[in-house]
């Protein structure tokens, strides 16, 4: 039990700084970059993120497990899970706005963004590709919300004392910010061997 | 749906006389990855893919159309049309977070005026008043004016500002590098913050408001540290820009373009709009009739006419020779016998278009208030015969 419970830690520690979806893997850059220039956007949709990616994780688990592999149509899982996820996305886009609309007027907007977004397919994947178990996926899909949660914020706040900053003119806006992610994928790096698995 | 069955089911026969389920499967590539293997069974495969995918849409498809109709939310349609009709700017002049807000106020809420979207205009307003049935009042446009003629090169500074481009961070070093602590600091904060790509900075590190544009969403008022833009009717367009405070001395050395106080438009002023409160002159728009009178008395020229270029009164036959053009003009540019026609020479009349609202005949036209001098007459006539039948 206890050794199940370290697994899930490490797991959740694995996922959100370690092997951060953004600063190591470098996926789901287009959201990031888009949503991380004031703090107020990125905290829903981090928020969003981590929500969608947790229920994304548990479905997706349960029809890989219990349907594609008794029926060994495994190679499906790419188109399947976006399937699923997209279906997913929309029914909760359209219980919000029914069951509390305030959520809905404030993180709405985020959710047609999340829909088709690589880090949220990233997770059942790797579920699927590592076997994890029920939990573990869980603990998978929370660890890489909150580490998405974390990039975000950090480079929200970066960037919004970057909008004073006397920047040359050839780096304005965009190019900086690829700039800084770079240094903090550099500083991420120093989590690399925190866990030796 | 029998003969699609029956389809599917001859298909699969055909793969299965084909015997192509014995086929040697090239090694790499089949599903890719920790799938690989030697052997696949093909028809199983594809008919377990079939019925899974479809399966998976099949349930999708219904829970989706379930959550659909279960918690569908009702959307009064008024609403989305009432949202094609506004700006979309989400600039919040309404006073309503996003143009959706304000759709749906407008909708729900009677109380809630029509013509409150200002980037739309005024057809906007009377299309929001169709679709909501109420009744539309068109709102008078409104313009930035900014408070501040004291370029960079007109007016001096306290101490070198090397730090951030930007007035916020400017006001923060002692209030900015101005030796005037009213004036306009020009690092193109209002600029950046409008909306509408209405203001832009000029030569003279002023900023300069593009009136084809500007919709008076105030979006730059709230940003201006030094409350310098004022949010103002585009009728009233004689304004004092200068909020300078200091004594006229002090101004005078600041600022070659600052009110000073000295009082010439209070005394040129026909109708007592112009007031001087702490050592600087407001003009009471309520009172003012942008006669353009005190703008070329003020000696620092202070006072700013938006008005291009002004057109010069003309005497049409209507004149009946009563003279009173004659009294009311400022430049005594009007002259006449009486009973006989009155002319106004041009070269001294200044467009003020006093003689054109005082005119009992109306029988002076081509100033910058001729339409609406004509219109209030019209209504006045009307309202006059219609009592009497």
């Amino acid at each position: 039990m206890e050794s199940e419970f370290t697994k899930i830690f490490e797991l959740i520690i694995s996922a959100s700084l370690i092997n951060n979806f953004v600063f190591t893997r470098f996926l789901g850059l287009c959201i990031f970059f888009g949503v991380s220039k004031k703090m107020e956007t990125s905290v829903g949709m981090s928020i969003t993120f981590t929500a969608v990616m947790m229920v994304s994780a548990a479905l997706s688990w349960f029809i890989f497990n219990y349907v594609m592999v008794p029926l060994d149509i495994t190679f499906l899982k790419i188109i399947v899970f976006i399937g699923v996820i997209a279906g997913l996305v929309q029914a909760s886009d359209t219980i919000m706005r029914k069951v509390v609309p305030g959520l809905y007027y404030k993180l709405g907007i985020y959710l047609a963004l999340i829909s088709t977004n690589c880090i949220i397919l990233a997770v059942p994947l790797i579920n699927a590709g590592e076997h994890y178990s029920f939990i573990q996926s869980l603990a998978f899909g929370l660890g890489s919300g909150l580490g998405f949660a974390l990039a975000l914020i950090i480079m929200a706040s970066i960037r919004e004392r970057l909008e004073l900053a006397d920047v040359p003119v050839p780096f304005r806006g965009l190019p900086m910010a690829f700039v800084v992610t770079g240094l903090i994928a550099l500083a991420f790096t120093g989590f690399s061997g925190l866990i030796t698995l | 749906m029998h003969e699609i069955v029956r389809i599917i089911a001859d298909v699969l026969g055909l793969l299965q006389l084909a015997d192509i389920s014995h086929f040697l499967v090239p090694h790499v590539g089949v599903g890719g990855g920790v799938e690989a293997r030697e052997h696949v069974d093909i028809v199983p495969l594809i008919k377990w893919t079939l019925i899974f995918l479809a399966g998976i849409g099949a349930v999708f498809g219904v829970g989706l159309a379930f959550a659909a109709k279960r918690f569908a939310v009702k959307i009064d349609p008024r609403v989305e049309q009432v949202k094609d009709c506004l700006a979309h700017a989400h600039c919040g002049a309404c006073g309503y977070a996003g143009c959706e807000q304000y759709a749906e106020a407008v909708v729900n809420n009677p109380d809630v005026a029509p013509n409150l979207c200002i980037p739309a205009g005024s057809k906007a307003a009377e299309a929001v008043a169709l679709i909501t049935g109420k009744k539309a009042v068109v709102m008078e446009p409104l313009f930035s004016r900014i408070m501040c003629q004291g370029g960079w090169s007109k007016s001096t500074k306290r101490f070198t500002y090397e730090g951030v481009q930007d007035c916020r961070a400017a006001v923060l070093a002692g209030g900015g590098d101005k030796s005037c602590v009213f004036g306009c600091l020009g690092y193109g904060t209002c600029a950046r913050a409008c909306p509408f790509d209405a203001l832009h900075m000029g030569n003279d590190h002023l900023p300069v408001v593009d009136m084809a544009k500007c919709t008076g969403c105030r979006k730059c008022e709230v940003a201006c540290p030094k409350k310098v833009i004022e949010v103002l009717p585009g009728s009233k367009a004689v304004v004092v820009a200068c909020h300078s405070k200091d004594k006229g001395g002090d101004v005078r050395k600041n600022c070659q373009v600052g009110c000073i106080a000295c009082g010439k438009c209070v005394k040129v002023c026909p109708f007592d709009a112009p007031k001087i409160e702490n050592n600087l002159s407001k003009i009471d728009l309520a009172r003012c009739r942008v006669c353009g009178l005190c703008v070329g008395a003020c000696p620092t020229k202070a006072i700013v006419d938006f008005i291009p270029a002004r057109p010069k009164a003309v005497v049409t036959d209507k004149c009946i020779g009563c003279q009173i053009c004659t009294k009311v003009c400022p430049v005594n540019a009007a002259s006449g016998e009486p009973k006989k026609m009155h002319a106004v020479d041009t070269s001294i009349c200044i467009g003020c278009g006093i003689c054109t609202a005082k005119c009992p005949v109306q029988a002076i036209e081509g100033t910058f208030n001729t339409a609406e001098v004509l219109a209030a007459a019209a209504a006045r006539k009307q309202q006059k015969t219609a009592p009497a039948a």
